[in-house]
């Protein structure tokens, strides 16, 4: 089956969980990433259980900072 | 108001352009931007809201230049390493252009002052330039709740992203990102690096979504995510559904005031 991951076809052998995929396409920070798919926000709680299906468009969302510290440095 | 011969002149590269003309001149120079960071996003983004026009530019930053900055800082000079950088970005702005009226707030933003501060000078836009999540969740949740146009931004290495927000317009940061990564979580540009034109590319957008918006022209990155790769030469745009269960923009909202989150330990202990 065939899926969009990031704009780019992915071939996979069988239907995979949200998690696999991420772990399949070597996503970092797994803990982190929004994913997305057809145009709707997956659910975090439904990562191990929603299975990606055949013409799926995904998209894993990256937090990015960057730019400038301006808050206020608190103590952790 | 009227132009002088030497506006006229100044801007005329911008009147000729029939979505912008007199009128849309006039709108910038009567507009009020506040950037909030004046680091790698925010010092492109001051300069050409500067040259374009824009009435007052509000700058907010605590920080003072260092050597470090100048990589991507194009606003700060050699020899402004050591001034504040609200007053080094005043002084390149008031040598572009005297039209511009720039205030400046020398503090770090925090749930205490950032609401005051866009109320300040009633701002239209507000652009988000800073590097850590504590502030891009302040800023997001502060522009929602006071319900000001504003736009995301984040770089990293080679890579970058943005997204504008505008009230009722689609999804705020927090529909996409629901909650900060936990400090450390996430590296930052000074512990992953970043190219220096990065800031440069994406700021420039930022401002380019500010002076869209106070013409009232074209389409906005709201409800859009525009990434772009640097080392593949890629931009996308990723449609960003609304989220309706939102925790500050959604049908029912939990989040009423604002929040100071923590900061990575890595930074303190180089600040």
């Amino acid at each position: 089956m065939k899926i969009q991951a990031n704009g780019k076809e992915v071939v996979l052998e069988k239907e995979l969980t949200v998690k696999e995929l991420l772990s399949f396409q070597k996503v970092e920070m797994q803990d982190y990433v929004t994913v997305q798919i057809n145009d709707e926000f997956v659910n975090r709680d439904d990562f191990e259980t929603l299975l990606v299906k055949d013409g799926d468009v995904v998209e894993f969302l990256y937090f990015m900072g960057g730019g400038c510290m301006a808050a206020e440095r608190r103590l952790v | 108001m009227s132009f002088s011969n030497e506006q006229l002149e100044r801007y005329s590269r911008h009147i000729i352009l029939k979505e912008v003309g007199v009128k849309g001149q006039k709108k910038l120079l009567n507009s009020k931007v506040l950037i909030i960071g004046t680091g790698g996003l925010g010092a492109p983004a001051a300069m050409f809201l500067a040259a374009a026009g824009v009435g007052n530019i509000g700058l907010v930053d605590f920080d003072a230049v260092e050597l470090s900055n100048l990589q991507r800082q194009i606003i700060h000079l050699t020899r402004d390493v050591g001034k504040p950088k609200v007053i080094s970005g005043m002084e390149t702005i008031n040598e572009m252009n005297p039209d511009v009226e720039v205030t400046t707030y020398k503090e770090w933003v925090s749930s205490e002052n950032i609401s005051d501060i866009i109320k300040d000078k009633d701002y239209d836009f507000i652009i988000d330039g800073t590097d850590n999540f504590p502030a891009k969740f302040l800023i997001n949740d502060a522009c929602v709740l006071t319900q000001k146009p504003f736009s995301h931004a984040g770089i990293i290495r080679f890579q970058g992203q943005t997204m504008t927000y505008v009230p009722g317009q689609g999804p705020c940061y927090r529909c996409v990102f629901l909650n900060p990564p936990p400090p450390d979580a996430v590296p930052t540009c000074k512990q992953a690096g970043v190219l220096g034109v990065m800031g440069g590319i994406i700021g420039t957008i930022q401002a380019t979504e500010a002076i869209k918006y106070i013409l009232g022209v074209g389409e906005l990155l709201t409800g859009q995510l525009l990434t772009y790769d640097s080392l593949k030469m890629e931009f996308r745009k990723i449609k960003l559904p609304h989220n309706k269960n939102c925790q500050v923009c959604g049908e029912n909202p939990t989040i009423k005031t604002l929040i100071d989150y923590e900061q990575a330990v890595c930074e303190l202990k180089q600040s």
